[in-house]
């Protein structure tokens, strides 16, 4: 089956940003083609290479990383919230003058019409949130 | 929309796409984003359906003033769906009584419909997003 997955809260703070990676893992395993995964509302916050969790726990932004890497993952920020909280590539950054950007590698930044083209495509879009 | 970053319109097949509003306009984003979501997809001119229940009723209440907690009112937004060929709205009837709130109460046209009805409408779609 093709899925779409929507992650709509952000790492650490809530169950379902974790749900999120272990559930695509698990589709992945059973040999499902994951089509997109979009990370809308605080669920932008997976995508910053900025956070440093402690030692001793899960970094949930290195292990969509290395998912991405290592099944050619297409893993997508929404750009209006990210731009609301703070999370930047390297070409948002220069463009709103910032003077940093914290955007994981296998994330990209884009627009809400790849929400909706997830949707669209996939044979069922799966949302971790409340 | 002509930010470089915007899709153009895809090629495709309509699904029927329904919008669950369930929360109060303030208090948290899901509102706010849930309808940037709404406008954004328009441009797809997919099958769209929004729904407000429980709190979500809230967000389509007339006479929002949002002045003492410095944010947004952005219920005039939900004006201008019709505009964008999103005309599709119902509310639970259970959650806007329970609420004390009829459709006069509302700064959109609306039709009511029970929790069954809702059950219905809420099976024929293909893809349901809930805020």
């Amino acid at each position: 089956m093709k899925l779409s997955i929507l992650v709509n809260e952000g790492p650490y703070q809530h169950q379902s940003a974790d749900t999120a990676i272990q559930f695509t893992k698990a589709a992945l395993e059973r040999g499902h083609e994951i089509f997109r995964v979009f990370f809308y509302h605080d669920g932008v916050n997976n995508g910053t290479r900025f956070a440093v969790p402690p030692q001793d726990d899960r970094n949930i932004t290195e292990q969509w990383t290395a998912l991405a890497k290592e099944h050619d993952l297409d893993l997508v920020i929404c750009i209006a919230a990210a731009q609301r909280r703070g999370i930047l590539d390297e070409n948002e950054a220069k463009r709103q003058g910032k003077d940093g950007h914290n955007m994981a590698d296998g994330f990209r930044i884009s627009g809400l019409g790849q929400l909706i083209e997830a949707g669209i495509q996939a044979d069922r879009l799966v949302i971790f949130g409340d | 929309m002509a930010e470089p970053w915007e899709d153009d319109e895809l090629e495709g097949p309509v699904r029927k796409f329904m919008y669950v509003n369930r929360r109060a306009p303030y208090g948290t984003i899901y509102a706010l984003e849930s309808l940037e979501v709404v406008l954004i997809a328009a441009a797809f001119e997919q099958d769209v359906t929004l729904v407000f229940m429980d709190d979500g009723v809230y967000q389509i209440k007339k006479e929002q003033n949002t002045e003492a907690i410095g944010v947004k009112n952005f219920s005039p937004t939900y004006r201008a769906l019709e505009g964008y060929d999103v005309e599709k709205l119902y509310v639970e009837k259970e959650s806007l009584e329970s609420r004390g709130l009829t459709t006069e109460d509302l700064v959109v046209p609306v039709q009511v419909v029970n929790k069954d009805q809702l059950a219905e409408l809420m099976e024929e779609q293909e893809v349901i997003l809930s805020f």
